[in-house]
């Protein structure tokens, strides 16, 4: 009889290394063909002749001096002294000048607050109080009483059509995303129902608010809602505006859940049942965990919206950080030629939230999908 | 509530259609004993999935009556959820939940159906992982086990109700050849300790070790059913020898 031959399997070894060092990087990346290669040449041009051009301007000519005269002195190039001159201005709006210690307050807790809710560490059912507190505390602060209650602290009042800046574009997308977020959820599982008056239902909601610009329905929330409202009811502006806002992004959101949704194979719900687990069982524990998951980046994209399009409530006359901006210079002769630094300034501030965002995505996608790693 | 013997499973003039014209289910009738270990063959399409899916509700039957441990199916959701308390599933595709670990794919229905304290739904989870020979893994996640392991986790899932009634709809149709044996093992220990079973599977060499009747069916009839001895050496239809003769022909 033949002996057995004892198989033996080679050591795995680790994957060549093709790219070592920056010179063999660029020319792969930069001059791996003529296409890449001309192009990289183009694209070299235009920065050198542009980039020192900008740092010029931003720089090395420009002043932070607070006299208008100064800045328009010829060779002069950027003048920071415009948004040294209009930042508060700028951030806080119309709010009282004296009293602008509240909002930046408020504001603070409020991003302390949205801090930690993004860590892990944090997540469980006391975020709920914690936010009830954050809530109470930014309104108080801004308003001077909880809406009529809670008058004790000796605030003076402030009305919500004087909030503005940047508290406010703060408070209008958490509150927008926190409402907007869990109706897109309820949306998307309606569309998704087998009983068709709610099927329809929410079909006809999303397709309604789809169809109309975000102008619109702030203009309807604003000038059109209280035509419609019996006399002597009037609702705050301000929350006329948060409304709609909210239930035109939920629209948009209920779409991309609906997505998620769609991802999942059958077999999901199907195993879900046979082990006796309810609807409503089912969608918390099994569906909506995965269907989440996978539509992140999507979600993040509307949230990063509704951060940007809050600054279309200039439209119905609430001064968020776009309007303020608008506020600061439009109405000065004297800095007016000095809107485009104001400008930059706004942008820096968009940007720095909008990214934040973005990168604080691609770390919960990462937390989400461990399960998916081998 | 009894049906006066002891059939746990009695399907009644069953039918049932896919959409308007495909009449998938027709005319059913079969009684399954309590302890009894059926398999179900035939070809494809001819509505043996279907069948062991109306059991548990997965699909509705439009005519006929079926009732499941006293109880009769119908658009009743309370009895639906008991007789899914009573009923495990095994699936083709595994369909573990991706997102849980292989633990918590276990406890979810213990704690969440079943309202057992975590610890205890823990423990009972760890005593089906054993069983299944898998209990090394409790933490992993699904997808970071081969296919027969999944399998196996998925069974398990199902014991974990403590059910009265097994179905296992093609469990080893989506494994590699080498991890076939390693469920059909674990089939087989269940099989050998008394919960009904009603198996759709090609496995003959499985039916003819534990199974108490193969059921064949065709174009959604029941076309003969025999004691695996009987049915294996001595057909009784032309549809059954034909379809022995492929499956058992190479």
């Amino acid at each position: 009889m033949a002996e057995t031959i004892i198989f033996q399997s080679k050591p795995a070894r680790p994957a060549p290394n093709r790219t070592e060092g920056l010179l063999p990087w660029i020319k792969l990346n930069l001059f791996g063909t003529w296409q890449s290669a001309l192009s990289t040449v183009i694209i070299g041009a235009l920065l050198v002749l542009y980039v020192p051009q900008f740092l010029n301007w931003a720089i090395f000519t420009s002043t932070t001096s607070t006299n208008a005269d100064a800045c328009r002195a010829a060779g002069v190039g950027a003048c920071w002294g415009a948004v040294v001159e209009k930042y508060r201005l700028i951030i806080f709006g119309r709010y009282p000048f004296d009293e602008q210690w509240r909002p930046l307050v408020a504001t603070l807790i409020m991003l302390t607050m949205l801090v930690v809710s993004c860590i892990r560490y944090f997540w469980s059912k006391w975020l709920v109080l914690g936010w009830t507190v954050t809530l109470a505390a930014y309104f108080i602060l801004m308003y001077g009483s909880l809406f009529g209650y809670l008058d004790v602290f000796g605030l003076s009042k402030v009305t919500t059509d004087r909030w503005g800046g940047l508290p406010l574009t703060i408070m209008l997308s958490t509150l927008s995303i926190m409402l907007a977020f869990p109706l897109a959820v309820v949306v998307a599982l309606g569309r998704r129902s087998h009983l068709p008056a709610i099927r329809s239902l929410c079909t006809v909601y999303v397709e309604l608010i789809r169809g109309v610009p975000l102008i619109s329905v702030l203009f309807m929330a604003s000038f059109m809602f209280p035509l419609f409202m019996p006399q002597g009811v009037t609702i705050d502006t301000l929350l006329r505006v948060l409304v709609g806002i909210t239930l035109f992004a939920a629209a948009y959101m209920a779409e991309v859940v609906r997505g998620g949704l769609q991802s999942l194979p059958k077999g999901q719900t199907e195993a879900a049942a046979s082990i006796g687990l309810s609807y409503w069982q089912t969608q918390r524990k099994i569906i909506l965990p995965q269907a989440l998951a996978t539509v992140i980046p999507g979600i993040m994209n509307n949230f990063i919206s509704i951060f940007k399009d809050t600054s279309l409530v200039t439209i119905v006359s609430l001064y968020e950080l776009t309007g303020s901006h608008g506020l600061a210079f439009n109405s000065d002769a004297d800095w007016r030629p000095f809107k485009l630094e104001g400008y930059l300034f706004i942008v820096a501030i968009y940007f720095v939230f909008c990214f934040a965002m973005s990168r604080y995505s691609l770390w919960i996608e990462a937390q989400v999908n461990k399960s998916k790693l081998r | 509530m009894s049906t006066g013997t002891d059939n746990i499973i009695v399907f009644d003039k069953v039918n049932k259609w896919y959409g308007n014209s495909f009449h998938v289910l027709r005319d059913i009738d079969l009684q399954v004993r309590r302890g009894e270990r059926i398999v179900i063959c035939g070809p494809s399409g001819s509505g043996k999935s279907t069948l062991i899916r109306c059991i548990n509700r997965l699909e509705e039957h439009q005519e006929g009556r079926l009732i499941v441990d006293g109880t009769e199916l119908t658009d009743d959701v309370k009895a639906i959820d008991r007789i899914r308390k009573d009923v495990g599933m095994v699936f083709q595709q595994f369909n573990l939940f991706p997102h849980l670990t292989v633990l918590e794919n276990l406890t979810l229905s213990p704690m969440y159906v079943g309202k057992i304290p975590k610890k205890e739904a823990e423990e009972r989870a760890m005593t089906q992982l054993k069983r299944v020979r898998i209990a090394e893994q409790a933490e992993k996640y699904p997808l970071q086990l081969s296919g027969g392991q999944q399998q196996r986790v998925a069974i398990a899932r199902a014991l974990c109700l403590t059910p009265k009634i097994m179905l296992f709809d093609e469990p080893t149709s989506a494994l590699d050849p080498e991890m076939i044996k390693e469920v059909l093992d674990v089939m087989v220990e269940l099989a050998n300790q008394g919960i009904t079973m009603i198996c759709v599977t090609h496995e003959m060499g499985f039916a003819k070790a534990v199974a108490d009747r193969v059921i064949f069916m065709d174009q959604g009839q029941i076309v003969e059913q025999n004691t695996p001895h009987e049915f294996f050496n001595n057909p009784k239809t032309d549809r059954s020898k034909d379809f022995l003769s492929k499956i058992l022909g190479h």
